[in-house]
This record gives C-alpha cells, sequence and structure tokens, in this order.
C-alpha cells in the first residue's frame, strides 16, 4: 500500500490555486512553486518506482470499502505500469518548468501560464492513476482544457487556429469516449475497470462490446494522434510555446492516448484476434505515414511533430503485435518481449522528443525563425544546443549507444520472433528514413552555411535552458541502461507481465 | 427503444453539423448538440419505468428507484461541457479580432 498516491493528484491542484490566489502579490512565486510542485512529484514518483512491489497498490476515495466484493466508490490504482508513465511526466515536466523561467519571460500573464501547466499535469497523472473509467474522462478533460489553453498562449493568429482544430478535434473524441462510457455502464451496471473485467467476463455478448472498443479506440486514438485522426497534432504541437511542445509530445499524447488504450484494452476488454490485427495496422500506417510527412517540412518544429506520429507508431505497433500473440494464445515470451519494447520506446520517446522540442525552441529564442532554410552554421554560435541536438537526433534515428537504438532492435527482434516479417522490414525502413531528416535538420541548421547569407543577429541562450537541454541529453544516454537484462527485468518486465497476464490486474483490485 | 435512436440521430445532427457548417459559431452550436445528445442518453440510461427519487424509505422497502449513479455522471459531465464550450467562445472571439471573420474558410495560415 503506497501512502503518497492521492499526492498525485492533490498537490499540482493546489499549487495551480496557489498560484493564481498569491501570484499577484508575491513576484516570481508562480516559477518557484511551479518547480517545487514538479520537483516534489519527480521525487515521490521515482520513489514509488522503486519501492514498488509486485502487486498493485489501491487507494479507495473517501473510504469506501468494497460492499459484497463489488467496489464502490472511486478507486486510485498504482502499479508498475503506471508508475513508469507517472516518472516521464513528473521528469519532463520538472524540465520544461525549469526551461520556461526563461523561455517564457518574454510572455505575459505568468501566473496564468504556470497554473495551467500545473494543472494540466495533475490531469494527465489523474489519467494515469485512475482506477475507474469515469474519471480518466473527467482528468483527461481537465489536461484537454488546460492544453487547449496552453497551445492557445500565444494568442497569435497561427496559435487560435491550431487551438480552434485541436479543441474541435478533441470535443468530438470526448463525446465519444462519454458515449462508449455510457454503454459500458448499460451492460456492465459499474464503472471500475477492474470489475467491468468481471461482468466482461461473465456475460458472453462480444458484439455489443464490439462497437464499444471501436468508440473508445477512435476517442482516444485522436488523443493520441494515430494516422487517420492526426490532422491536429502538426498545428497544436508546433504552434505552442516550446516548453508546452515537449509537455503535449514528450508526455500528454501518451498518458491520455496510448497508456488509456493500452490500460483498457488490456485490462478491462478480453483481447481479441480483430481488434488486436486493427491497432496494428493503425500503428504501422501512422508510423509509415508520418515518417513521409515528416521528411519534406522546413518547420523545425512540424518536422519534429510529424517526426512523434511516427515514434508513437511504433509503440502501437509494438503493443499490437503482442497483442495478436496473446489472444491466438501462442508465443507468451515473444508477446511479452514486445510489449517490453513498446513501453521502452514509450519511455525513450519522452526523453529525445522532450529534448528536440527544447533544442527548437532555443533555436528559435535565440535566431528568431523556426524556417530551416533561413538558418545554417549554429554549431559555432550554439554549440551546447548543437550538441545535445545531435545526441537527440542520434538516439530517434536509432544509432547506438543511444537509448532509441535499444528500443528500436527489442521491437524488430520481436516481429521477427513472431513471424511478422513485413512489420520488421516496415519498422527498420522507418528507421532509415527518420535518420535522414534528422540529417537534413542537423545540416540546415548547425553546419552547412551558405556564402552571401547574412549572420542572423544571434541572442546567448540562458542557462536554465540550457540546463534543461543537457540533463534530457543525460538521461537520454542514461535510458539506455535499461536494456541490461538486470535493470529490465527489474523496471520494465513487471509492467509487460502486468498487462500479459490479463486477470491479475481485475484479481489484485477486486480482492477474487 | 426509439428514445435511444432518437438520441442517437441528434448525435449525428450535431456531428453532420460541424462537418458541413463553416460559422465558427455554428460549429460551436453543433458541439453542444452531440453534447448534449450524449448527456441525454446517460440520463435515460438511468430511468426505469415508474421509478421514483433513490431517498430509501425503511418503512416501504420494496419500491422502484431510478439509478443515481448516472445522474452524478451527467451533472459532472455538464460541468465539464461548460468549461469547454466556455473555452472554445473565448478562443472564437479571439479568432474573430485577428482574422475579422467567422467564416472557417477564411482562416487557413497553417498547412502542409
Amino acid at each position: 500500500m503506497n501512502p503518497l498516491i492521492p499526492l498525485f493528484v492533490a498537490v499540482p491542484l493546489a499549487g495551480a490555486f496557489l498560484i493564481m490566489i498569491l501570484g499577484r502579490f508575491i513576484p516570481f512565486l508562480n516559477r518557484y512553486l511551479a518547480a517545487a510542485v514538479l520537483l516534489f512529484l519527480a521525487f515521490i514518483s521515482f520513489w514509488s518506482l522503486l519501492t514498488e512491489g509486485a502487486d498493485a497498490s489501491v487507494y479507495r476515495v473517501g473510504g469506501w470499502e468494497p460492499v459484497n466484493g463489488v467496489p464502490i466508490g472511486i478507486y486510485m490504482v498504482h502499479d508498475s505500469f503506471s508508475a513508469l508513465v507517472l516518472c516521464i511526466i513528473s521528469l519532463i515536466g520538472l524540465l520544461s518548468v525549469i526551461y520556461s523561467m526563461s523561455y517564457m519571460a518574454g510572455y505575459t500573464s505568468g501566473d496564468y501560464f504556470y497554473a495551467l501547466f500545473c494543472l494540466m499535469t495533475a490531469g494527465m497523472n489523474g489519467v494515469v492513476l485512475s482506477g475507474d473509467i469515469f474519471n480518466i474522462f473527467v482528468f483527461l478533460e481537465i489536461s484537454a482544457i488546460s492544453s487547449y489553453a496552453l497551445v492557445a498562449f500565444g494568442v497569435g493568429k497561427n496559435e487560435l487556429e491550431a487551438t480552434l482544430k485541436y479543441q474541435v478535434m478533441g470535443a468530438i473524441a470526448s463525446f465519444l469516449i462519454l458515449f462508449a462510457i455510457g454503454f459500458i455502464y448499460w451492460k456492465a451496471k459499474t464503472l471500475n475497470i477492474a470489475d467491468i473485467r468481471v461482468a466482461y467476463e461473465e456475460g458472453h455478448d462480444r458484439s455489443y462490446y464490439l462497437l464499444v472498443q471501436l468508440m473508445l479506440l477512435t476517442g482516444f486514438g485522436v488523443k493520441a494522434a494515430v494516422i487517420p485522426f492526426h490532422a491536429w497534432l502538426p498545428d497544436a504541437h508546433s504552434s505552442a510555446p516550446s516548453p508546452i511542445s515537449a509537455m503535449l509530445s514528450g508526455v500528454l499524447i501518451k498518458a491520455v492516448g496510448i497508456y488509456v488504450i493500452i490500460r483498457l484494452f488490456f485490462n478491462m476488454f478480453e483481447i481479441t484476434e480483430g481488434i488486436s490485427v486493427l491497432i496494428t495496422t493503425l500503428g504501422a500506417v501512422s508510423m509509415v505515414v508520418g515518417t513521409f510527412l515528416a521528411i519534406g517540412q522546413w518547420d523545425i518544429k512540424r518536422l519534429l511533430a510529424y517526426s512523434s506520429i511516427s515514434q508513437m507508431g511504433y509503440v502501437v505497433m509494438a503493443v499490437g503485435i503482442g497483442m495478436i500473440l496473446t489472444a491466438r494464445g501462442v508465443k507468451s515470451d515473444v508477446a511479452a518481449l514486445a510489449i517490453t519494447g513498446g513501453i521502452f520506446h514509450m519511455l525513450n520517446h519522452a526523453a529525445f522528443k522532450g529534448l528536440l522540442f527544447l533544442n527548437a525552441g532555443a533555436i528559435e529564442y535565440s535566431v528568431g525563425t523556426r524556417d530551416l532554410r533561413q538558418m545554417g552554421g549554429l554549431a559555432e554560435t550554439m554549440p551546447v544546443t548543437s550538441a545535445t541536438s545531435f545526441i537527440g537526433s542520434l538516439s530517434i534515428s536509432g544509432i547506438p549507444p543511444f537509448n532509441g537504438f535499444f528500443s528500436k532492435l527489442i521491437i524488430i527482434v520481436a516481429a521477427v520472433m513472431g513471424h511478422f516479417y513485413l512489420l520488421a522490414v516496415l519498422a527498420a525502413l522507418v528507421s532509415i528514413i527518420t535518420l535522414a531528416y534528422f540529417m537534413k535538420f542537423q545540416r540546415y541548421a548547425f553546419y552547412d552555411r551558405q556564402p552571401g547569407k547574412t549572420v542572423q543577429k544571434i541572442k546567448k541562450v540562458p542557462a536554465p535552458m540550457l540546463f534543461s537541454m543537457i540533463v534530457l541529453a543525460l538521461v537520454c544516454l542514461l535510458l539506455s541502461l535499461l536494456a541490461l537484462p538486470s535493470l529490465r527485468d527489474a523496471i520494465l518486465t513487471p509492467a509487460a507481465d502486468l498487462l500479459i497476464d490479463q486477470m491479475k490486474y481485475s484479481s489484485q483490485i477486486t480482492g477474487m | 427503444m426509439i428514445v435511444y435512436w432518437l438520441c442517437f440521430i441528434l448525435f449525428l445532427t450535431g456531428l453532420y453539423g460541424v462537418i458541413t457548417r463553416r460559422n465558427l459559431i455554428k460549429i460551436a452550436i453543433s458541439l453542444s448538440i452531440m453534447e448534449f445528445s450524449c448527456f441525454l442518453f446517460l440520463a435515460l440510461l438511468g430511468y426505469t419505468k415508474g421509478g421514483e427519487a433513490p431517498i430509501v424509505d425503511p418503512a416501504d422497502p420494496v419500491r422502484t428507484y431510478v439509478d443515481p449513479l448516472p445522474q452524478a455522471m451527467v451533472l459532472t459531465a455538464i460541468v465539464i461541457g461548460l468549461a469547454t464550450t466556455a473555452m472554445l467562445m473565448a478562443v472564437i472571439i479571439r479568432i474573430y479580432r485577428k482574422y475579422g471573420t467567422f467564416d472557417i474558410r477564411e482562416i487557413k495560415n497553417l498547412r502542409g
């Protein structure tokens, strides 16, 4: 039993409230309070990860004990999978806040910015911890509304257009999710994820749940930006202020999109072959199409946003391979390997995509443009940004010894061992194309100074921004240690086992 | 059963509006229609024919009650819907100030 579970939601909510109340009286309170909140969250999330036992710990809000074995009231569940996602939320959040201390100095209304930032963190932590499908919806809307406001924070033409698109698509997705929750409640008469699983096992109305599964997949697919539903992502992620882009691309699409899809389809429904083939196809399509859309971009942040779609495709495809093998009931070790690879790539993507968006922000801060054609030769004037973005680019394109190599290797090996040869070849090819467009980014931004081009006025990048970038670059290197068998068994394998062993989650929580 | 179908038709009406209208305000109204069809659906789930408000009377325990949980869900969802609509309206007003139009065809800075 972990006593810290309610603090993950309560502390950032209190932080947002205090910043709005006290921020106008005390100057600079907002940034230090937000940093303190995120530092505290980072501390307790890593402590929870390290002390997490084999069993999930459950916190019952309000102390409502189950009646006749049926859970009533709201449950918050902390297990080995949600622990990993909580760690990346608080780590990337902390570094983004430190980065914003200098980056957001050019914007007004700092109080609103930091309060919304804390609110968004509270929403994501709530989604990850919630053991109850309606609370997932509530926290999802908290994080979504604050991210709509943060995307529009610059209130220019582009920001407003991006946030409008994001809001309309996000709202339709939310309504689909709400409709699906209504359908589930109609049949199962409960909202607790573990209890829905029990009701699902007892009832045999599979075609009814197929509709619900498709609605949930569409709704959370929009939030996770898998390819047919991706239209909002490149606009929103490229228009937001850079620390927010790092949060959105690094964490938000995972916490409210991929995480919830994995959690619901493994632990709430029984895996069927049809749905798992659909999920794998969606993943493979977003992996391939996203990378081809990225290669033609000249705006740095748009390039990174499309690359996020492509890298999320890897995660969805790896998890889908695991689902297909589990549904067929063959090769459960390969299925566990594929899911481990997917989760590992999710963590890695948070680190390197966060780093690359912070680099893009530093370039925009000092040069004043995001267009690759208008820059060049920045390696001499911005050595730290250049070095860290080189590390980020090598990680994302899968060059050893950086973390991206190991996770892609695990995914490809799992695909070959599961006899998905086409998917393995596609994953390797997409990795090569990824290398190509990151080399384009490196060459046009940092090397290749064209003669006759005037040297732009360069502002020096302030220390807090450099600090965040250097720490994330080190995280990229350190995460590759997770590929070592002993560390992998300690941290990644419990999460994959929890997902593979389908009844474990439900039996731990209902106690049956 | 017919009420559920009407509820679904209301949802589709809203979706049709979001897809075909070109005025931003009308898109916001269509989104509200979709939202309220969801609320209506949730409220219908809790309804039992001849049911009463679920205040348990120990003297008369065999009454039929309506299900209170969907009602609590609808109240929560309405509050969230209010926040979403307010946010959307604020953005639409800002867009009108910047672009001088509500026509969605004129708002096309971002592409590619």
